[in-house]
Parts: structure tokens; sequence; C-alpha cells
């Protein structure tokens, strides 16, 4: 007690297809690292006999009357706990495709997934799905449970069967899982403790493969990229607000504003009642004083003045549609990047792909609907500074508006 | 950066974000260690002033504490404090034995209205954390709400890495939440950390605190021996009760919270 352990933190999404078993894994690893508050059992046994059902653990994830009521999550949640090792955010998403739009949410979130799989379906539509959004959003390090052993007998013939599957599903993805685990979520098996039910297997129960997930750091080598996000007079100083999205940004530094080009010197980087700070780091929300100000817009974004960075007006994305509304070739709508934000059209939509089967649907398609995904050609009224996705994540991800709504999400590849 | 650097700085971000794209915003301050702690950020991501309302919603029936609590920093930091009530309500004499949900609807949730009206707000900045309770996890960082307070949590916006929904009709307004990812222990040890000032309520006395404060008639204490910050993290790191068992308006019966959220609660 006291002590000053330095755990890392790791949100991780859980995903998979409906009825696999994905918020009741949840609340099984609650429970298996006894991280539930006392008495939370007991209610949830109670409300589990109204249901007329067994303890259902699923309920410790899914709060909302109309989730137990349907035995479906709805929207995503969020829940924190510990072990001795590390911190976790669990992340539980809908399995039903009408709610991809929030599975999407939660993912957009996560450093790593937990793909749940009931060994008797294997890999069914929102398997697929969910994968490849998560694949798409740039989640590498996935987990598969192979749920309800308990009911084929804890065989190990089927979970290789199944398991096989899954490799060729996944090299068609181009993402290789870092563990593959027997488990029954019912049973408690291969949760917490390893289990006499599968003394065939001999990697890591999920809790020490969850351990075993590191959480990328944040690299500070990279190019300086600062988008502007706002400007505030106080005091009678200009000061730019905004988050370092990559690099460093130091005192004396000369940069440049993109895209206008303008040119200036950095006089001093503000953090109320810190002084004398000389440098910041990525993620760190600042202020900066210019050495001599002019008129700065949100959106513009500051580079090092030795870089030959422009903005471009035209790029291509992989994109992922949410609405009902489709995207259209060469129809106005709104992109949004870090504080960036420009009216735009999809001038070409080269590919659009079935992300259930994975099979390109057609080329050189004059829409993209619901929940398909494409590799679109976007034309901006105003340049836009944009980096790939792998290199500067904040940078390298959109969304596309349309009126009130946020309608598509994509990343540069 | 370490962890609770990593907490503050995108509180900030959804802050600043949020003043930038709605001038006419005010923050919801009950003086508990939550709002208190997001308070305490906000006048660090505008570098000491406060460029909008600070709202109080006095149900009149607060621990005295409370209100000399707010008296105090209010003062001391300069806030421009708004103290919202409903005063029809009280006038009738709306009270817990009403029934709490009525009571925390009609001295909370019409309060605000009142008040987002008259000040024509477009969003509010609310200091809700996703482990407190179930149907807050549920929460977006931005989260749209009608006209009359509805929230529509059946069908939420998708909300995607810090690329937080901007725009919505002239009749509603926001509901933002940056301190959602925080815990209640992490709130704790910022507070340590910041070396904040917190409610006298919170620690120990007698063999008893409040985890959670509000009105007096609706908190109970837990038993602790937690009488400084320092204790009150230690106490966290391993207990096992959860954080608002104290509070009514969680426990009537399970869904209250939802009822009362859905209806625009806090």
């Amino acid at each position: 007690m006291g002590m000053k352990a330095k755990k890392e933190t790791i949100k991780i999404v859980i995903i998979g297809h409906v009825d696999h078993g994905k918020s009741t894994l949840i609340g099984r690893l609650l429970l298996e690292t006894d991280s539930l508050p006392k008495g939370k059992i007991e209610e949830i046994k109670k409300i589990s006999r109204k249901f007329g059902k067994d303890t259902e653990l699923a309920y410790l994830a899914d709060q909302l009357k109309e989730e137990r009521e349907k035995n479906a999550t709805i929207d995503t949640t969020q829940i924190f706990f510990k072990t001795r090792k590390k911190r976790f955010v669990i992340i539980d998403t809908p399995g039903h495709v009408e709610f991809l739009k929030n599975m999407i949410t939660g993912a957009s979130l996560a450093q790593a997934a937990v793909l749940v799989i009931d060994v008797n379906e294997g890999v069914m539509e929102q398997t697929r799905r969910h994968a490849f959004i998560a694949s798409m959003l740039g989640i590498d390090k996935i987990v598969v449970a192979f749920n309800k052993m308990d009911l084929v007998g804890y065989e190990e013939k089927k979970f290789n069967e199944v398991k096989n599957e899954l490799y060729v599903f996944f090299e068609g993805l181009g993402v290789k899982p870092l563990f593959m685990i027997p488990v029954s979520v019912r049973e408690g098996v291969n949760i917490g403790g390893r289990s006499s039910e599968t003394i065939w297997y001999k990697g890591p129960v999920l809790t020490e493969a969850l351990e075993a997930l590191k959480s990328d750091s944040r690299d500070a080598k990279k190019p300086l990229r600062f988008p502007v996000q706002d400007v505030y007079e106080i005091g009678g100083e200009k000061i730019i607000a905004g988050k370092v999205a990559s690099g460093i940004v130091k005192k004396r530094q000369k940069v440049v504003f993109l895209p206008s080009f303008k040119g200036a010197e950095i006089k001093d980087i503000r953090i109320f009642k810190k002084y004398g700070k000389r440098k910041a780091l990525p993620g760190e929300n600042i202020g900066l004083i210019l050495e001599q100000f002019f008129p700065v817009k949100r959106g513009e974004v500051i580079v090092q003045a030795d870089d030959p960075q422009k903005g471009v007006n035209r790029f291509r994305g992989n994109v992922f549609w949410m609405s009902k509304e489709p995207l259209q070739v060469n129809k106005t709508v709104t992109l949004r990047c870090a504080t960036q934000e420009v009216a735009c059209i999809a001038e070409k939509i080269e590919k659009r792909i079935n992300t259930s089967t994975f099979d390109l649907m057609e080329k050189d398609a004059n829409e993209l609907k619901l929940n398909e995904a494409g590799v679109v050609v976007f034309k901006t009224e105003k340049p836009v500074v944009i980096e790939k996705f792998s290199f500067i994540e904040e940078l390298g991800r959109f969304v596309i508006e349309r009126g009130y709504d946020l309608q598509g999400a994509g990343v540069i590849v | 950066m370490t962890y609770l650097d990593e907490l503050e700085n995108k509180t900030i971000y959804i802050v600043r974000e949020a003043y930038a794209r709605f001038k006419n915003i005010g923050l919801l301050w009950s003086m508990g260690k939550d709002s208190t702690s997001l308070l305490w950020i906000i006048r660090k991501a505008f570098f000491g002033k406060i460029p909008f309302p600070v709202i109080h919603i006095d149900t009149g029936f607060k621990f005295r504490e409370i209100y000399e609590f707010r008296d105090k920093y209010a003062e001391k930091w300069g806030l421009n404090l708004i103290i919202s009530r409903n005063e029809e309500a009280f006038r009738e004499g709306m009270n817990p034995e009403k029934g709490r949900f009525e009571c925390c609807n009609a001295l909370k949730t019409e309060a605000l209205k009142i008040t987002l009206k008259e000040r024509d707000l477009k969003a509010l900045l609310l200091a809700i954390r996703r482990d407190e309770h179930g149907i807050r996890a549920k929460e977006r960082y931005f989260s749209p709400r009608e006209i009359d307070f509805k929230w529509n949590y059946r069908d939420q916006p998708p909300e995607l890495w810090d690329l937080y929904k901007s725009k919505i009709g002239a009749e509603q307004h926001f509901r933002i939440h940056p301190m959602l990812h925080w815990t209640e222990l992490d709130v704790w040890k910022y507070v340590q950390r910041e070396r904040m000032p917190a409610v006298g309520l919170y620690f120990a006395k007698k063999g008893k605190r409040y985890r959670s404060i509000g009105c007096e008639r609706c908190c109970a204490s837990v038993k602790s021996s937690a009488d400084s910050i320092k204790k009150i993290v230690w106490e966290l790191e391993v207990t096992k009760i959860a954080e608002r068992s104290g509070r009514s308006q969680d426990k009537e019966n399970s869904y209250t919270m939802q009822k009362l959220r859905s209806l625009g609660y806090m």
C-alpha cells in the first residue's frame, strides 16, 4: 500500500459477432480479477432473476434497461479494472449490425482488441466486419478468445479447426493475432486461471494475455505538427492554443504556418503556472507566443521552418461509411482532420468494398453506402496538411460530415 | 508524460474544443471533487481566467460546508458564478419526501432548464465519469440533447478519436463531459498532486466520511478512517465499496438513474 507503482494503462476493445459472448466476457473478467464492488454480484443476481435467468454476467456491462430486456448491447461502454501488473480500460461494443457506429466509436479509442468467437459458429458476418474495422483503425494487437468451449466438451480438435479458419481469415486482413485462447466465459475457464478442462492448451489464459499487451508510446522523433486549436487574447497577449500532434516544439524555434506559409519564431511556450518551459512534447496541450504576432486561425498547422511539407488539395483515403445517406461522387461534404475543417468532394470512389465478405463490389463507383468501405480520392477546396496514419496518427485520420451529422470516417494509408 | 498528465491533457483538449466551437457555454460546478477538478483544469486551459460562467444548481438542501466552499473559491478564483434555482418548486415545497426522483428532477433538471434558457447556453460542461455509474459509462464526450432536454441514448451519434461532433440544431444543446475517462481514484490522486482544496465532508470524522457529496438528506456517509487526501488515496486502492453507494438516487430501483438521465439529469 502507498507504493508508487507505475502501472501501464492499456485500452482494449471487445469485438465479435452477436451473442458470441462479448459483454459476458467482460463480466467474467471483472469477477475473476476481483474488481466488483461489494454487493454488485448480489444486485446482478436479483436483476437476472427478474428476467428469469441465472446470474447474467453481461448485465455488468449492459446497464441500459433496454439492453437487459433484449439481451443485447446497444451502445459502447467502458469499464476500468486493474491487475497487479496493469491497468485496463475495457471497451464493450454491440454485435448487432445496426449499432455498428457505436462499435466504431468504441474501437477508435482502443490500442488492442479481443475478438470473441463462438467455436460452434465460427467466423460470422460481424466477426468479419469488426475485424475489418479494427484493422482499418490500425489496431494490430489482437487476442482471439474462442468462447463456448464447454459446449464442445473442450475438444482440442474443434478448437484447432476454428483456429485454422481464423488464421486464413486474418491473413486476408494482413493481421497476425498475438494469442488464440480456448475459453468458456460461462464456466470461467482460461479467463483468470488455468483449467484442467483444457490440459492440451499450453498458452496464456486471458488475463495473462492482456497483461502481455503493450501500449505504443508517442514518438517525439517525428517532425513537428501543431494544429492550431484556438487563439486567446489574455492580458493584451495573443496565445495560440493547441496540442502537439508530433515532434517537439521549442522556444526560439523557427516555424512555418501551413497552408499560408507565413514564417514565425516561437517566443514562449505557456502552461498555466509552469514557468520557464523550453519545449513541449507530443500530447501536450500548450499555448504558444510568437515573436511577432500576425492573425492566426484555427485549423492552421505549425511545422518547422526547414520542413518541406506543404498542404495538398487531393488525397486518397480508406473510408468507412456510417450513414444511411450514401457518399456520392462530386457532392460537397465537410472534411475534418485534427482541427482542420474544409469543404471537399469525393472525386473518385476507386473501390467499393463489402466489409463482411471483403469482396470488391465495384470499381469507380458512384456511391458508398451504409456499412461499406471504400478507397476514395478526395479533392479539397483549400489545401490540407495530412500524413499517413501509420506515421502521424492525428493527421492521418479524418471524418466526413454533412449537415449536422458525422457520416464517414477514414484513414490515410 | 505521466498517467495523470495524459488524463489532464485530454480534458484540456476537450474543454478548449468546446470553447472554440461555442462561446456561450457554462460549467456545472457542484463543489464536489470531480467538478472542482474540472474547474481547476479549465483554469489551466485558459491560463487562469475562465472565459465563461460557472453554474451551481442549488437545490437549497446542500450541506453547509458546500456553500462555504463555493463562496470562498468563487471569490478566490474570480469566477463568474451563476446560482441556478427552481424558485417555483421551492415555493411549492418540493423536497425528497415527495419522492427522490421527483425532487432531483424538479430541483436539479428543471432548474438547469431555466438557467440554460435564460443564458441561451449552447453547451454545458459536466464532470461526470464513466466509472461512477453504468449509465454514465455509456456517454459520449460531446452528447447532443433535445430541446426538451431528452437524451436519446438509444441512438447516439458516432464519436471517433478526438474529432468531436460540433454541429447541432438551433434548439438543441450539448452536454460535454471532459472527465469521462477519469476514475474516482485518478481524481483523488490528481487532487493530491495539485494540492487542490476539497470540501471537508470528504474527510473522515468519528470514523465516517462522504465518498460522494450532494444534498444533505440524500447522501449517506461510509465507514472510513481516511482523514487526509493521502489516506483517501490509500483507501480507494483497496476498497470494495462502490463510490455512489451512499447516493439515494442511484439505488431506489436499478433504473432510476437511467430515467433521470434520459430526462436531462446530470
